[in-house]
């Protein structure tokens, strides 16, 4: 498969790019912030997106969605990272639409994946409970209860977790940390009992929770996956929420990178344009080729979970961890390049460093896929 | 699709039945390589099999058309010509100038009378060129190049000196970078003019470099000759009198993108995670035994990877057989850069036994050889700071100071 867009995809790019920068420019972002919105995005926006087919853009046509694919649902990631869009578009329609479409029963598909795409339900996963990634030191317990099972311990940097209808949340059903074997998936009410939700205000003005279960009550029914063996989709989910943040950060570098070569051109110190400086035109080239490499990586990782799932995982974290450590660059030269303005919080590119912080972080950093990658390689 | 399917299948019967064993190691490194011309000695029987039933079918230059040479497959086509070689790990039959410089650009400025004599033999490997663009006071600044050119009643008579000309010495000709106008401004008086080497005007003084190898010459020309015409048709000159450097410029597309990764072979051989776990053995959970190296293997491993991604993505936006333009700058930049910095940590790993510059364990100090032998691609065909200026002027507009 050639590396490239197909026309559909190019037209699906074209159509995304022209809705959000005139409905969701970054001053959205700043808006929820500055009246400290309750939910964290714009729910008549999300409801619009639905609409154009976007949230159920991973979801198969039988259940209402628009069976894009990964190569699609990362194009609608880009954009959104172009504008710093916040959408329960990760969260819900690409994490929560995989985990169903790849791992769950028919009848949980049926229940979920229409109410998904037309932007009805959402949903957050509940994987990390330290500040550093690791689904395999997952430790909170689900312990076997009658005919179901009782969930008790504690998540943290849950996107969305504070607004969304559903959590899907990996706990251990047996072994202990460390273990890949003994991990679960269960997909529950975020309002069941037990459910202690902190909403915790982030660096980048979006969502994020640290989530109590005290006992929490999940049904068989509510399993997603088999018990015990839920690993494997774990990681099948995370390889697509990765491909999707690498995918919104070449996005997010590319416009940092644009609105820099802008202010290079514009920007007049010492009688010239700073832009002529060539200490300032080699750091932009620089940074240029880098993101060229990003743009490679994260197509690439979109179209291996098109093509074969199951083995996408190690150009996802390719994609991750190449995408995450070009972003940080992208949002450092950014601001650095800008100068003075680049620190003022009335002007919109410390929004990018922010975000880049958050999502380079999200489900592995560059140093956990480095790792991972170098593991993969025999290193 | 079902077409392409059938053309893999023969192709892999066909490669199966053709590809002698030898040639099947899979080197790509120099000590591969087929180079071709009237002074070439082959290195086996299998090898100068090899490249005949190659280029009997066309596939020494599969994206070039028939007539010349070449195969005249499709972009899908080589794709699949080259990863059904890779499959059986296959040796390049060809390696050449000819093929990745002089070629592109008489496809794209010569006229076909020039393509009909100078292609074929450059496809079936039996005129090896050089490229005489350098000289001692135009490095960087190519177009301020003087070699002289003048219309005489025997033709062209050149006078002057190139450097940095690879592998001049076992060329049999030369393309040439002369200055035909020197009252023109100074991208307006060259000219790309094709010379044989076969005469006495042209020496050739090999220049020794610090990886102890002598890839590179001097070439001289003194009186040398080249005629107005090597038959009907055939000028000696590509494109216009005097508008050499829109073909330099074109070719130079060319070599850049084969310095960065495209025919050159620079990324042959073993990872360099596979080099280091050789050197440096792993600990109990099989990581490198060497953390902070460690570390910067998997960066180097991440980019590596991101780069061969770009060149397949770069080429895929491109229809076969055309350059990749502006992009060529990104690439040899990158591949450039990025292969030094593997060599340095391949040196990291070795340790000592790396640093023996003489003796069979090292193969007189291959290793070190090598590693020395990098750091010229981020200066040959323009440095990476040429590249940087070319980024940030073609592709990122930034005025000029």
């Amino acid at each position: 498969m050639p590396l490239v867009l197909n026309e559909e995809q190019e037209m699906l790019r074209e159509a995304a790019r022209g809705f959000l920068v005139e409905k969701a420019p970054v001053a959205n972002l700043r808006k929820l912030r500055d009246e400290r919105s309750e939910t964290g995005y714009d729910q008549h926006l999300w409801k619009e997106m639905a609409e154009m087919g976007w949230a159920g853009i991973l979801i198969d046509e039988e259940y209402g969605g628009a069976d894009f694919g990964f190569v699609g649902a990362g194009v609608l990631a880009e954009e959104m990272g172009r504008t710093l869009t916040a959408s329960p578009f990760l969260s819900t329609s690409v994490l929560a639409a995989t985990a169903l479409q790849k791992y769950g029963t028919d009848a949980q598909k049926q229940e979920y994946l229409p109410k998904i795409a037309t932007g009805d339900l959402t949903s957050a996963l509940a994987v990390d409970e330290h500040s550093k990634h690791g689904p395999l030191k997952t430790e909170l317990k689900a312990e076997k209860s009658g005919n179901g099972f009782r969930l008790s311990g504690k998540k943290t940097f849950v996107s969305d977790g504070h607004v969304a209808d559903k959590l899907i949340v990996a706990a251990r059903t047996s072994g202990s940390a460390g273990d890949a074997d003994g991990i679960s998936l269960f997909m529950i009410d975020r309002q069941n009992a037990g459910i202690d939700v902190e909403r915790t205000i982030m660096v980048d003005s979006r969502n994020a929770a640290r989530i109590d279960f005290d006992n929490v009550e999940a049904t068989g029914d509510d399993l997603l996956g088999e018990a015990d063996n839920g690993y494997m989709a774990l990681e099948g989910i995370l390889s697509a929420g990765r491909a999707g943040l690498a995918a919104e950060m070449s996005g997010s570098s590319q416009q940092a990178f644009s609105m820099t070569v802008d202010y290079l051109k514009e920007r007049k110190q010492f009688d010239q344009v700073i832009g002529t400086f060539q200490a300032l035109q080699h750091r932009a080239a620089h940074l240029y080729a880098e993101i060229e490499l990003v743009k490679s990586v994260v197509l690439k990782a979109l179209q291996d979970l098109d093509e074969n799932f199951g083995l996408a995982g190690i150009t996802c974290s390719l994609a991750k961890a190449k995408a995450g450590e070009v972003a940080k660059l992208a949002s450092q030269e950014a601001v650095q390049l800008h100068g003075g303005i680049g620190m003022t919080d009335e002007y919109d590119i410390g929004f990018y460093m922010k975000r880049i912080r958050v999502a380079q972080e999200m489900f592995g950093d560059g140093a956990f896929h480095m790792d991972k990658l170098a593991q993969m390689r025999g290193f | 699709m079902a077409e392409l399917e059938a053309f893999r299948s023969s192709t892999r019967v066909w490669l199966e039945e053709n590809c002698p064993d030898e040639m099947r190691d899979g080197i790509a490194g120099e000590e591969g390589v087929c180079w071709g011309g009237k002074k070439w000695t082959f290195t086996s029987d299998a090898q100068k099999v090899w490249l005949e039933r190659m280029s009997a079918k066309g596939w020494t230059v599969p994206h070039w058309p028939k007539e010349y040479g070449g195969g005249g497959l499709s972009r899908d086509e080589v794709k699949i010509l080259k990863s059904e070689m890779k499959r059986i790990n296959a040796r390049s039959p060809l390696e050449s100038f000819g093929i990745w410089m002089l070629g592109p650009a008489l496809l794209q400025y010569g006229t076909h009378e020039q393509k009909m004599h100078f292609l074929p033999p450059i496809a079936r490997g039996e005129i090896r060129w050089a490229q005489g663009y350098s000289e001692p006071n135009a490095g960087s600044d190519l177009a301020s190049l003087q070699c002289r050119c003048e219309k005489t009643d025997d033709g062209w008579l050149i006078n002057g000196q190139k450097i940095w000309t690879s592998y001049a010495d076992q060329a049999d000709w030369i393309f040439v970078l002369v200055r035909t106008d020197r009252s023109a401004t100074k991208h307006n008086g060259i000219s790309f003019i094709l010379v044989n080497m076969d005469q006495p005007g042209v020496t050739t003084k090999p220049i020794k470099l610090i990886s102890g190898k002598s890839p590179f010459c001097e070439t001289f020309f003194d009186d040398a000759v080249a005629p107005e015409e090597y038959g009907d048709g055939v000028s000696s000159i590509v494109g216009e009198l005097n508008r050499g450097w829109d073909v330099a410029k074109y070719l130079l597309t060319h070599e850049r993108d084969m310095i960065g990764g495209g025919g050159g072979g620079l990324f042959g051989g073993r990872s360099i995670g596979e080099v280091a776990v050789q050197a440096i053995g792993v600990d109990e959970n099989g990581r490198l035994a060497d953390p902070i190296l460690r570390g910067k293997v998997a960066q180097a491993d991440l980019d590596g990877w991101a780069f061969l991604l770009t060149l397949e993505r770069v080429r895929d936006e491109n229809k076969a057989g055309q350059g990749v333009g502006a992009n060529s700058a990104v690439l040899k930049y990158y591949g450039t850069e990025f292969n030094k910095r593997r060599f340095e940590l391949a040196m990291d790993a070795g340790g000592s036994d790396e640093l023996e510059w003489e003796g069979e364990r090292t193969n007189d100090g291959k290793g070190a050889s090598d590693w020395l032998r990098t750091k010229a691609n981020s200066i040959e065909g323009g440095t990476s700071e040429v590249m940087l200026n070319i980024i940030s002027k073609r592709i990122l507009e930034l005025p000029e100071a």
